[in-house]
């Protein structure tokens, strides 16, 4: 079973040097002239203003968190799926439990607007 | 003549043999065959962007009604090939105030996980890269990575574009892989496995026709998730030019180009294994073995061609419509979907095993269910829309 990795290893190894052949290829083809005006952050043709890398906004923080309570949630759901049909009867009432305490959550979130952008 | 219609998994055996005749070691020949497998699928995964860009160009203007690139040799086919010529021989341009290193980290890691996604897709019974147990698993977790790539790109460029495209990155992506993977979960529960091969095997009945609902959400979600238009928040041209790959030129760009072509072709051909029956059509994979790989590909295109639909049909949605109906619709309706899916999984069945096709039937008068329900409930929400005062306003002065 372990060795079907090795598969997954060298596709690793493979998949890491194709960037690197892409790129080197173009290396030695392209041209390489950069000057004042090349190089300059892209706004549209004008002067960038201001200060660029800004603090991300707390709403995102919100949206990460619900998102975390969720994924971890499917994590633990994958082997319940799996082994569902070896499973008694009982295993469906508790998939409405855990299930049901995280609605309760998401209704949570969404009746105190943190689902909705502003 | 057995051998014809074997002829992908008798190749294998016959290069495993050859080798073996050489007197190379157990080791040496699974490297080998593992090499060449993986070299295979690479070429598969790259040749998917020469074969879907001049397709979605030609699918596209026909929709808008012009005839699209016609210039190179024949109908414009060659374009893509015209176009990675043209990428490789551009001027990379690196801004003098990014952060080199995070500039350069991006484009090198952006299309790995596109392409490791192939190692489990199913192009037919043994014609797979690595029929691992967990496959399903496997593409979520490897599909995330994708996520971290885009933020680089898109923090290391220090344009004011590519940071707020950054940000959409991290709600986007994030909030559309809930219900992609509740969909996926109600797929384990019908086929009882996560190896893909396994969930293809247990497909009598596509399960697109079983759980209707299920097929639509993921859908909606591989679209956002590969990042196409309507959908395409992370790279509207309208509103942030390109997004996280502004500052990107040349082979830089293009293998951001690559990993979008690569993901979608990869997100073609799982809906098609999850779906649609992967390798199956009407019997045909047992009567010739060798076109599964052409049913594969069929499908995907056929999956490639519905999202070019609904690019060239709906315009782009809002940002904040697209976080909200990701986490105030999506998520709950994969939730029931998943719930309805363990109730007919189980209730039916203590001691006598049901047909597949009852449990099937059962589960598509549920998902109908479903949909009227739903279907209600958006009605009644979008009449206490109209009553909204601003809502009203706009109404009066049209008038």
């Amino acid at each position: 079973m372990l060795s079907d990795y090795n598969f997954i290893g060298v596709f690793v190894v493979v998949a890491c040097i194709f960037p690197f052949v892409a790129l080197g290829l173009a290396w030695l083809l392209r041209p390489k002239k950069p000057n004042q005006v090349k190089t300059d952050t892209y706004e549209c043709g004008l002067q960038t203003i201001g200060e660029t890398w800004v603090q991300f906004r707390a709403q995102y923080y919100i949206f990460a968190l619900v998102f975390v309570v969720f994924d971890i949630e499917a994590v633990f759901l994958f082997p319940w799926a799996v082994a569902y049909d070896a499973l008694p009867l009982w295993a469906l009432a508790e998939a409405f439990l855990f299930l049901g305490i995280l609605t309760v959550g998401l209704v949570y979130a969404w009746r105190k607007d943190a689902l909705r952008w502003q | 003549m057995d051998f014809i219609l074997n002829f992908w998994v008798e190749l294998g055996a016959w290069a495993q043999d050859v080798l073996f005749g050489w007197g190379l070691p157990v080791w040496a020949v699974n490297l080998i065959s593992d090499f060449v497998g993986v070299l295979i699928l690479l070429v598969i995964g790259v040749m998917a962007v020469l074969i879907f860009t001049p397709m979605e160009r030609k699918v596209i203007a026909r929709m808008q009604d012009r005839p699209g690139p016609n210039r190179v040799w024949p109908y414009g086919l060659l374009q893509a090939l015209a176009d990675a010529i043209k990428m490789l021989t551009k001027e990379d341009i690196t801004p003098r105030h990014a952060d080199r290193a995070l500039h350069m980290l991006a484009p090198l890691i952006v299309a790995i996980p596109a392409l490791l996604v192939y190692a489990v897709l199913p192009w037919g019974p043994n014609i797979i890269g690595k029929d691992l147990n967990v496959g399903v698993l496997y593409i979520v977790a490897i599909g995330a990575f994708h996520v971290i790539a885009l933020i680089i790109a898109g923090w290391g460029s220090k344009n004011k574009y590519s940071l707020l495209s950054a940000f959409r990155v991290v709600n986007q992506l994030l909030a559309y892989e809930i219900p992609m993977v509740f969909c996926i979960l109600s797929v384990i529960l019908f086929s009882k496995t996560m190896s893909t091969q396994g969930i293809v095997e247990a497909q009598t009945i596509p399960y697109f026709v079983v759980m209707p609902v299920a097929g639509m959400i993921f859908l909606i979600c591989a679209m956002a998730e590969a990042n196409r238009s309507p959908v395409d928040l992370l790279e509207a041209d309208s509103e942030m030019v390109a997004g996280y790959m502004i500052e990107y030129s040349g082979m830089k760009f293009a293998m951001f180009f690559i990993a979008e072509y690569v993901n979608m072709f990869a997100a073609a051909i799982i809906i098609s294994t999850l779906f649609l029956g992967g390798y199956k059509f009407f019997g045909l994979e047992n009567l010739a073995p060798v076109l599964t790989p052409v049913i594969v590909f069929c499908k995907a295109a056929f999956v490639i061609f519905c999202m070019l639909w609904f690019r060239a049909t709906f315009p782009r949605v809002r940002f904040d419509h697209l976080i909200g109906f990701a986490w105030k619709f999506l998520v709950p309706l994969a939730m029931v979907n998943l719930l309805l899916s363990a109730l007919v999984v189980k209730i039916p069945v203590e001691n006598a095993r049901v047909e597949p096709w009852v449990q099937g039937a059962v589960m598509l008068v549920g998902n109908l269910i479903v949909i009227v329900v739903t279907g209600f409930i958006l009605n009644r929400s979008a009449r206490g829309l109209e009553d909204a005062p601003a809502l009203k306003r706009i109404v009066a002065v049209e008038r």
